[in-house]
């Protein structure tokens, strides 16, 4: 029991790595546009149908295609910014961007279903099912490289954002976007490369959420359901926030689906949540918001 | 005379930033009291700290001698304290007349506030006899986010007027407002002083300021460095140091006159 | 006083909660619509009888029911709640539930369960809402899709449930030809419910502190609106009323399953009725479920997969908020105000009623 439960934490920490990841890129559209992405849920699914596409058509590798489908989703996340987002008025674009992004979602997830049915598929490759073996546990190959692309991906976001300039101008937009516009940041660029980079990471994340379970259009719900509940519980638009809450999340899920029923895990994940909000409404590293201007 | 509205030794700091500290005031009934300070100086966090929005680390506050230190936002309203916005602050989706209604006050369960209608005759009458005080009664039934900068001003002046507060802090009341607009609103200032109201303003105008006001208070770093007669206040030479002091960090936006 | 005969020319496009006089002969025309309105609704299974018909008029009915109640709430408040199909479910799982452990046969006795389900939905509302209001509109958001998804969870799991085989409720033994009429009533009823009790806040103390609420939260609380008690008993409200909803809808189709019962595209589908009709107005959802729900259920009969019908109704959602971002009656309401002002204003030339944005005439009246 006691060595299952630490192989529960190791699961729960390498696959948090991932959805810390596709979390970070959700808050990031957050922090600078003021956008909830609901649409984050199809975008990895819509990257996880790519890689598994590239790898069973074209035999490409999915880890490889990923030099192909980041660059994709990066352009798709532009084209909904450009087609949508920015065409909603300042003063109630949080609301207004939840539903378009939602229709957004429901019109991919019609596309996918009719491109690939409903039938559940899985991406496979050599090191799906195989597993490393140390100190008496069982690493999966597929987590452990997963991981590691997640920490490759989140430190090179970090490098963007705290050692650039364009970087320098996307926390500039995610402190105060009025103020940003004064100094002369052109907000909109910034906003719609953020929105880009924030749909971009989903395929990597897909990718490797596509290797590790069977998935079809409508599994969309569950992910994003999952996303938005990391990204409130460590803060909206907080990058470390989602960090560590995508890895507590995870760890928890792991741990209760052992130590007591898999079919309450998922329910513990939303009461964590729900816990944790009535305790601190903005969540873990949120801003609180101030009441008078 | 006594002091209406008391500040005593009130300190509030943001971070490492101390907005007040230990700032003093007090405010004689009756009176028109003006407040002035370079930016940053802690006159809009003073008046966040007396209307409940911000409470302070120390110091307390009062309102005709009732402690109102750590008292919400709507329980310092409901006291008679009404304050209006540096940018206004009104529903922008409602009509004024509307607007002017959600700041009735009336003491009822939640039941019978979803069954009665939104004002009864006298409410509204109440409400359109303040529109027609500040000028808005024409614009009654249009949307208060269609209004200019200066009727919003006005509008907001209307329905904290509705509760029929005793003391009424105004945040910039001239601030980005034309010249006829600001005459318009000094004769309603004075109108309700002369009805015995009390008033505390913050304002960068300085010709305003000095014309209306019975006293000035001058604010630096935090603290009330002067008070006085708007006279005595222009001649005290801490003044000049004030605005022109810390000049570094000061906008450019006052103009000392 | 002259601003009085000129209120009606200037009223915001959701009617004033205070009616100010307005011209007698617009508001008598805005009853009769609605008169006619009812009596479309209530003689229309007599006109149509065709079961397939009336089948997609209950549906219809339904969800005009619900989109009305998701706008008494989310319309007038500000805060976009995605997780109203918890009330849905919880109505019906409650009348199915009830009729199963009672032991009842279908029949009349089984509408009074109806109610019952509402109340079932506001012992759910009060602590949802207790915890999910306390946060901030986005964050509300996502605590109701978070609460959604633990209670359809419950539902598959807890054992009074009976799992994702569901409950079957039994079906009343009415003659096919008058099945759907009774049921078609029924919903109507608890429609004609529902717009009165979205009428009666729109005009009430308490709507317009919600109100107020949507446009500056902060401010409302400082203008001495208890804020928290107001959002409460707007979200309880509109969920009992959903909650009722979902009775009517459960007992009609017969049985209920977590996954139908508790439906993640319910919010969306409500949502896009009331943002297409308008939101925050009362006639908005209305119309928007009256034109939506048809359509979905065609699509539905037309096509067995559901993809297209997702396509569609995501794309004309997209193009309404892109191109009607305030709906269609808002819209409709200012053009037809427009243009009622330019006839005014070419009849007697002067200006149309409200100049609001200029800064001249008001100034120095009241001194005078």
């Amino acid at each position: 029991m006691g060595s299952s439960i630490v192989q529960a934490i190791i699961d729960g920490v390498l696959t948090g790595g991932v959805y810390a990841l596709m979390a970070a890129g959700l808050t990031l559209i957050f922090g600078v546009m003021d956008i909830i992405n609901v649409a984050q849920g199809i975008f990895v699914i819509l990257g996880a149908y790519l890689s598994y596409s590239l790898s069973v058509h074209a035999g490409i590798d999915p880890f490889l295609g990923l030099l192909i489908t980041i660059p994709a989703l990066f352009v798709v996340g532009i084209g909904v910014e450009w087609g949508f987002m920015r065409r909603l008025k300042e003063g109630d674009r949080t609301a207004m961007s939840i539903l378009v992004t939602y229709a957004v979602s429901i019109v991919i997830e019609g596309v996918l279903n009719i491109s690939f049915t409903v039938n559940y598929v899985q991406i496979h490759a050599w090191y799906v099912n195989r597993s490393v073996h140390l100190l008496g546990f069982y690493l999966p190959y597929i987590y452990v490289f997963g991981f590691v692309m997640a920490a490759v991906l989140l430190i090179a976001l970090y490098a963007l954002l705290y050692r650039t300039r364009f970087g320098a101008s996307v926390r500039a937009s995610l402190q105060d976007r009025t103020a940003a516009r004064l100094v002369g940041i052109d907000v909109r660029r910034v906003s719609t490369i953020s929105f880009g980079i924030g749909v971009a990471v989903t395929a990597a994340g897909g990718m490797v959420f596509g290797a590790t379970n069977a998935f079809n259009a409508s599994t969309s719900y569950d992910l994003i359901s999952r996303l938005l509940a990391i990204v409130i519980l460590g803060g909206l638009g907080s990058m470390g926030g989602a960090l560590v809450a995508a890895v507590f999340m995870l760890v928890l899920e792991d741990v209760v689906a052992v130590a007591w029923s898999p079919i309450w895990a998922t329910a513990v994940f939303f009461a964590a949540l729900v816990v944790v909000l009535s305790i601190r409404p903005a969540g873990l590293f949120g801003r609180q918001v101030a009441r008078a201007q | 005379m006594s002091a209406h509205l008391e500040v005593e030794g009130v300190s509030k700091a943001f971070g490492g930033l101390r907005a007040l500290s230990l700032c003093s005031l007090s405010v004689e009934k009756g009176s028109i009291a003006g407040l002035i300070g370079p930016n940053g100086s802690g006159k809009t966090t003073l008046f966040n700290v007396i209307t409940g929005y911000v409470r302070p680390d120390a110091g307390t506050v009062a309102l005709g001698g009732t402690p109102i230190t750590s008292a919400r936002p709507d329980e310092v309203f409901a006291l008679g304290l009404g304050r209006t916005f540096q940018l206004t602050r009104i529903f922008a989706r409602l009509t004024v007349l509307e607007n002017m209604l959600v700041a009735t006050q009336r003491k009822e369960g939640w039941l019978r506030s979803v069954a009665r209608p939104a004002a009864s005759s006298a409410e509204q009458r109440r409400a359109i006899e303040l529109l027609d005080f500040v000028g808005l009664t024409r614009l009654a039934s249009a949307r208060a986010g269609t209004l200019s900068y200066g009727q919003r001003k006005l509008l907001e002046l209307a329905y904290v007027l509705v509760a029929d507060p005793s003391v009424i802090l105004l945040d910039e009341p001239a601030g980005g407002v034309n010249p006829t607009l600001i005459n318009e609103i000094r004769e309603r200032i004075l109108a309700l002083n002369s009805e015995g109201k009390t008033f505390l303003v913050v304002e960068h105008n300085m010709e305003f300021v000095m014309g209306l006001c019975h006293t000035v208070t001058v604010m630096h770093q935090g603290s009330a460095i002067v008070t006085g007669t708007p006279d005595a206040v222009r001649s005290d030479p801490r003044v000049l140091d004030a605005y022109l002091g810390g000049g570094e960090e000061q906008d450019d936006d006052v103009a000392v006159g | 006083m002259s601003a009085r005969r000129e209120s009606g020319g200037a009223a915001s496009p959701d009617a004033p909660a205070v009616p100010l006089g307005g011209s007698g002969r617009r508001r008598a025309a805005i009853g009769t619509a609605w008169i006619a309105f009812a009596a479309a609704l209530i003689v229309f299974p007599v006109v149509f009888s065709n079961p397939t018909v009336t089948t997609i008029g209950v549906f219809t009915l339904v969800y005009m029911t619900s989109a009305t109640a998701w706008n008494g709430f989310a319309g007038f408040s500000g805060y976009v709640p995605l997780g109203h199909a918890v009330f849905f479910g919880v109505g019906g799982y409650t009348l199915a539930l009830v009729a199963l452990h009672l032991k009842m046969a279908g029949g009349y006795a089984m509408f009074a369960l109806v109610p019952l389900g509402g109340v079932a939905a506001a012992v759910i509302a009060v602590p949802f809402g207790l915890i999910a209001l306390r946060t901030r509109r986005h964050t509300f958001v996502v605590i109701t899709i978070a609460v959604f998804f633990i209670v359809q969870l419950l539902a598959f799991n807890l054992g009074f449930t009976q799992g994702s085989s569901g409950v079957q409720i039994p079906t009343p033994l009415w003659t096919a030809a008058t099945f759907n009429d009774r049921f078609y009533y029924a919903a109507l009823i608890v429609l004609a419910l529902a717009v009165l009790v979205v009428w009666g806040i729109r005009r009430s103390r308490f709507g317009l502190q919600l109100l107020a609420i949507r446009d500056d939260e902060d401010r409302a609380r400082g203008l001495g609106v208890k804020v928290q008690r107001v959002k409460l008993v707007g979200f309880v409200l509109s969920g009992v009323t959903v909650g009722m909803a979902g009775g009517i809808y459960a007992f009609f189709v017969g049985q209920v399953y977590p996954q139908f019962a508790f439906d993640p595209l319910f919010d969306v589908t409500v949502a896009l009725m009331a943002f297409f009709g308008g939101l925050g107005t009362i006639s908005g959802p209305l119309l928007g479920a009256l034109l939506l729900e048809p359509i979905q259920q065609y699509l539905t009969l037309q096509y067995s997969v559901g993809s297209l019908y997702l396509i569609i109704y995501g794309a004309l959602f997209l193009v309404v908020i892109l191109a009607m971002p305030r709906g269609v009656i808002p819209t409709a309401g200012e053009y037809l105000q427009m243009r009622r002002a330019r006839r005014v204003e070419r009849a007697d030339g002067r200006s149309p009623a409200a100049t609001p944005s200029v800064e001249v005439a008001p100034l120095g009246r009241a001194s005078r």
